[in-house]
């Protein structure tokens, strides 16, 4: 309480501190929130186009205004709680999935050193991050007192689990090719004048596909989305939510998406470096928050794609995917990067000192 | 050798390419869906929809109580009472109702009607709003017989050579 009152009469003696403080929370996460509307928009059309369907096309032009419609319906609903649910992590779990895939934008940089938090740490501090998303969807099914909730979350548990491994692996490798965790010191040791050959996706190619596959996976997005396999456990771990919960469950499934459509663009794609880079076409060559973005729309696009194509893996597939395939590769593979790094056979751009 | 090449496959993820190969070029194909309520196909003049029953030109109903389409319907939908009128003794239909959640728009009724008096028209999009508005008594269907005559006199001409 009296941390309270002090954070109070900080506010008032300091409101123009403060304020900014806020302010520089909300920048990012209000273009996060509503480009996590336009993806949803953006996935609706997209698989549509790939079923030979329009997609939505009825709420506003072309129907961009459809995910706007849908996050206004869910905020008027009521929000039910199962009679035996425990009602205090009931609340709290849709909150715990959220905050994780939100705060893991501080470390994520749009240009070199422009991040939110220029940490050295920011490759540990976003594999802590990603996987603490899993404690929201494991108490979110164990709270709602379901049985198909429950299920769901032990799903998505072990499923996550098993691919922060191989994720974990993917992110070592990177780590000893550019020998700092600080991401735009990763971005920088990407830079050279071989374009886009320069980036870590060459030398680490099959680690790249895993990180993606395994941040798939990670998200819970098809066809690793078993958590919440509509044929046999209905809606998972969020089968008695509804309402706003549901919704910010949503968001945070989003969010963490373009999450790893941006953590695979800077860490394997050379972040906010130009793929000409080096190649002296004048502008294009020039490196530009726009890059970043383009690079990450293009993952993130990878992910519907995904989403139209492949059928649901069976859970002893995904399991023996993520245990028996991945795991070996990824060590197989620090090998050869240790090797790489060790014999110089990856130029490191200049300003990096691994 | 097939095990060889299955293990292949799968750890180049060649076939998973090969699917998105698949809905990538179904992602730019056009796409051919009709727009419904603003676009619509055309109907055929044999298009067997709402019923109707119709008039002769001088305004007299055509039915003249036969009871054939209600001995013809395959769902027993019509149902027929008959009387002599009584300004000039003809025989009549005081009664001629068609249960549409019964009908299933065969045709039948329409085939064996030798005055051409009740027909299906061409009108698909309609709907009841309470129970019992699935009953079309005879003041609805001549209703809807005045109303589309046009319609369903031009539909009944494109259509006489094959009658």
């Amino acid at each position: 309480m009296d941390s309270l009152i002090a954070l109070l009469n900080n506010f008032i003696h300091d409101w123009p501190n403060l304020s900014l403080v806020i302010g520089l929370i909300l920048l990012p996460l209000l273009p996060l929130i509503i480009s996590v509307a336009m993806y949803v928009w953006w996935e609706r059309k997209v698989i549509g186009w790939m079923h030979v369907r329009l997609g939505p096309n009825q709420v506003g032009p072309m129907g961009l205004a459809q995910a706007f419609a849908d996050v206004f319906k869910l905020l008027f609903k009521e929000i039910t709680v199962p009679e035996k649910a425990s009602r205090f992590l009931f609340y709290l779990a849709p909150l715990l999935a959220l905050t994780p895939a939100m705060a893991a934008w501080a470390v994520v940089p749009i240009g070199n050193r422009m991040a939110w938090s220029n940490a050295n740490a920011g490759l540990l501090y976003l594999l802590a991050m990603t996987s603490l998303g899993v404690y929201g969807i494991i108490l979110a099914g164990w709270a709602s007192n379901s049985k198909y909730a429950f299920l769901g979350a032990m799903r998505s548990a072990a499923q996550v689990v098993s691919y922060e491994i191989a994720m974990g692996m993917a992110l070592v490798s990177v780590l000893i090719l550019c020998g700092s965790l600080n991401l735009s010191d990763i971005v920088n040791a990407q830079a050279g004048s071989k374009g886009l050959f320069e980036w870590f996706w060459l030398p680490l190619a099959p680690m790249f596909v895993i990180y993606f596959i395994s941040g798939v996976a990670e998200t819970n997005r098809a066809p690793f989305d078993v958590a919440e396999g509509e044929s046999e456990i209905v809606a998972g771990f969020h089968v008695e939510y509804s309402g706003s919960a549901f919704a910010i469950f949503f968001l945070a499934e989003y969010a963490n998406m373009i999450l790893v459509a941006f953590l695979s663009s800077v860490l394997f794609l050379g972040g906010w470096l130009s793929p000409f880079q080096g190649w002296h076409l004048g502008p294009l060559s020039a490196p530009g928050w726009w890059w970043l973005f383009a690079k990450a729309f293009g993952m993130a696009f990878l992910f519907l794609w995904f989403r139209a194509t492949f059928p649901r893996y069976r859970y002893d597939q995904i399991m023996r995917l993520g245990w028996k395939v991945f795991i070996p590769i990824t060590i197989a593979w620090i090998f050869v990067a240790g090797c790489l790094a060790f014999f110089g056979g990856v130029t490191i751009g200049p300003g990096v000192n691994p | 050798m097939n095990r060889v090449v299955r293990y292949i496959k799968s750890l180049f993820l060649l076939e998973l390419l090969q699917g998105l190969w698949v809905t990538g070029k179904y992602f730019v194909k056009p796409k051919y869906t009709m727009q419904y309520p603003m676009e619509k196909i055309p109907k055929s003049n044999r298009f067997r929809g709402l019923h109707a029953l119709r008039r002769y030109p001088n305004g007299e109903e055509r039915c003249i109580a036969c009871k054939l389409c209600e001995a013809v319907c395959p769902a027993l939908a019509i149902t027929i009472d008959a009387a002599p009128r009584a300004s000039d003794g003809q025989r009549r239909t005081t009664r001629y109702e068609i249960d549409l959640f019964k009908c299933i728009f065969c045709g039948f009724c329409e085939e064996s009607c030798p005055v051409d008096s009740i027909v299906e028209t061409d009108i698909h999009e309609y709907h009841f709003e309470k129970r019992g508005e699935n009953i079309l008594t005879k003041e609805k269907l001549l209703a809807l017989g005045d109303r589309y005559e046009a319609q369903i006199a031009a539909a009944r001409a494109q259509d006489a050579a094959y009658r």
